[in-house]
């Protein structure tokens, strides 16, 4: 187990701020006036029941909703709305709740996709695919043949990912975020659905990436376990309000969060 | 036991990458390839050559082209009459326009005109998907239909209204117009169809093929890994439209020798549409067995009752013609959405295991 008092040391200056976020569709009210930071090196989780925001969360961070009041800072640029083209370019690479997985393509592909802002050989080199091409695809395939080792999935390298288990898709959707090389790594519940060996797999994966590359993380989690487990710091939402942002132990005794999990179906796994 | 991957060691990544990484396949292609150019032109005669061949290549090149744009990208397009057309009225424009310029090489050209116009109307795929796209694209087609009609300028003012082609020669040989040889235009045919299958090749197997289907397969993570999604739309567009057309050019300098505006109707649009998906969308392979099966598939049947010495008519054998594509192509979309391309691809899985079941 880590000890949190050494990380503590490591962690840096706030890699992005979120600054009295609102954001509603409609009439419902799905984020009210959240504030909260990220520091660079630390994973962060994001808790809530369902329904809470979490993933719109997420969404506004990395563009694909602009939010209706307050801003977002991100490496000390502030802004208030952002495409997810250049959320990309800035270094947030991201996991979706449900999958958003290149269904028809090979494990391979996808994870060749996530070096797309990566490759830059022009359309007159691709069409021959020789010399600076060929170069260019075999450097980053060595780069990629490096994520699939990490992720232990060589076996499925040339499988299309529509024919994977759930669990290995997950672990193809963090393989192809990781390419990216992110700054920023947006993750939505990486471990919904998965037994109790998957979910080791995945949070021993996360924390790797966490320490050999130092990426920073957002986790969107909802068993208490892994949470505990893995992150540094924990904003807790309900209905869209932020109600309590702390160390995992401190959020666990937290009265709002238990109250706000009091009545919830799934209420909270520890 | 003859078809396997076993023992052949792959020792780099590019050799991995390798468009044909087995033997096997590899030695398939050169025998394909030693047919096509040597096989062929020995021992075809005029039927063989101008019925068969020369149009099969035509359309698979055409094939090839929507199949970049709707196989692989995710892209409907009912426009492929159109492009084709504006690809052969852009041919006659050039080579009467500039007489002495190699024809081959407006052949080629006249694919940029049909990819320039590709991307105007592909420029609506950024706010629209699927059937409305569809809808979009026919707009296109009927829009270009009417120019064909309309403008007379584009044929030349031709009495007939109709495309004459004229005679253009390479080296001293009739290569375009009524003296041109089938042999002469098949090979200009068949090596333009191998170099451009080959450049497509090239496309989809690297970065460009993965932005395609990268957007085709989930467009929201397309973006968020940082692909542009207009850019790489009429890029598909661009590229897609640029095959139709040179294969629009080819069917009437070197396959009709003249044509009317009918030739590039909807469908024209249609056929290759269904050539796309027996064959399978999103394979290039696939769009040479569409295109055989769509294309060969009626002239073979029509052959057979005369072949037999039957007493069928030929309007009947028509008929029988439409009703026998008609339901394989409901057969295929039911039973095989991958078409013909994936049972090719799990016969060869079978050979590779082959005595084993598994
Ligand atoms: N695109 C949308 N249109 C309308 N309402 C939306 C949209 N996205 C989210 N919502 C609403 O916003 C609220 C917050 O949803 P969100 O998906 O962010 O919750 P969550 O915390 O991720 O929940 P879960 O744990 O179930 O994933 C919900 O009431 C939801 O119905
Ligand atoms: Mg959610």
């Amino acid at each position: 187990m880590r000890a949190p008092s050494s990380r503590e040391v490591r962690l840096g200056e706030a890699l992005l701020a979120v600054e009295n976020v609102s954001l509603a569709f409609g009439g419902v009210r799905a984020l009210t006036d959240v504030s909260f930071d990220i520091r660079k090196g630390e994973i962060r989780a994001i808790i809530g029941p369902n329904g809470a925001g979490k993933t719109s969360m997420l969404n506004v961070i990395n563009g694909f909703y602009p939010p209706n009041t307050g801003r977002i800072t991100f490496k000390g640029e502030a802004r208030t709305t952002m495409r997810p083209y250049a959320a990309a370019l800035g270094g947030i690479a991201r996991t979706f709740q449900n999958l958003a997985l290149f269904r028809g393509m090979t494990t391979l592909d996808n994870i060749m996709a996530g070096r797309a802002l990566k490759m830059h050989r022009g359309f007159f080199w691709q069409l021959i695919r020789h010399g600076p091409a060929l170069r260019e695809e075999v450097e980053h395939r060595r780069r990629v043949e490096e994520i699939i080792d990490f992720l232990e999935i060589a076996a499925i390298r040339k499988v299309q990912v529509g024919r994977l288990p759930y669990g290995l898709q997950k672990r193809v959707e963090l393989g192809r975020a990781l390419a990216m090389e992110p700054d920023l790594l947006l993750l939505d519940e990486p471990m919904a659905g998965m037994n109790l060996e998957e979910k080791e797999d995945m949070s021993r994966f996360i924390l790797d990436v966490n320490q050999q590359y130092g990426t920073t993380i957002a986790l969107i989690e909802h068993d208490m376990g892994v949470v505990m487990d893995l992150s540094d710091r924990v904003v807790v939402l309900d209905y869209g309000r932020k109600i309590a942002d702390a160390t995992p132990d401190e959020v666990k005794c937290d009265k709002n969060v238990i109250r706000a999990y009091l009545g919830e179906p799934h209420g909270i796994s520890a | 036991m003859l078809y396997r991957e076993v023992g052949q060691y792959k020792t780099s990544y590019a050799a991995d990458m390798a468009i044909f990484p087995i033997l096997q396949d590899r030695i398939g292609l050169a025998a394909i390839l030693l047919i096509a150019f040597v096989v062929i032109p020995l021992v075809g005669h005029d039927f063989l050559l101008n019925t068969v061949m020369i149009p099969f290549l035509i359309f698979t090149l055409a094939a090839i082209g929507l199949n970049l744009l709707t196989g692989y990208t995710g892209l409907l397009s009912l426009g492929t009459g159109g492009f084709m057309g504006v690809g052969a009225y852009a041919c006659l424009k050039l080579t009467t326009i500039f007489p002495h310029v190699n024809i081959v090489i407006w052949v080629l050209a006249s694919g940029l005109f049909s990819a320039a116009v590709g991307v105007l109307f592909g420029l609506p795929s950024l706010r629209i998907k699927g059937f409305y796209l569809a809808v979009a694209t026919l707009a296109a087609q009927f829009f270009l239909e009417w120019c064909f009609i309309r403008i007379p300028w584009l044929y030349n003012y031709s009495v007939s209204g109709a495309i004459e082609v004229p005679l253009r020669t390479l080296m001293g040989i009739p290569v375009t117009g009524p003296t041109a040889t089938s042999l002469t235009r098949y090979l200009i045919v068949l090596s333009i169809v191998v170099v451009m299958t080959w450049v497509a090749s090239n496309l989809v197997h690297g970065r460009i093929g993965r932005t395609w289907m990268a957007v085709r397969d989930m467009d929201l993570a397309a973006e968020l890994v940082g692909i542009r999604l207009l850019r790489a739309k009429l890029l598909a567009f661009a590229v897609s439209s640029f095959y139709c057309g040179v294969a629009g050019a080819m069917m009437v300098f070197l396959w009709y020798g003249g044509a009317e505006a009918e030739v590039f109707a909807i469908d024209q649009s249609f056929l290759v549409l269904f050539m796309v998906i027996i064959g399978g969308l999103g394979t290039l392979t696939g769009s040479f067995f569409g295109a055989a099966l769509i294309y060969i598939l009626p002239i073979v049947l029509r052959e057979i009752p005369a072949a037999l010495g039957l007493p069928v008519h030929p309007s009947t054998v028509e008929q029988l013609t439409f009703v026998i594509v008609g339901v394989l192509i409901i057969v295929f979309l039911a039973l095989e959405p991958n078409g013909l391309a994936r049972l090719w691809q799990i016969g060869k899985q079978k050979l590779r295991v082959w005595p084993f079941p598994y």
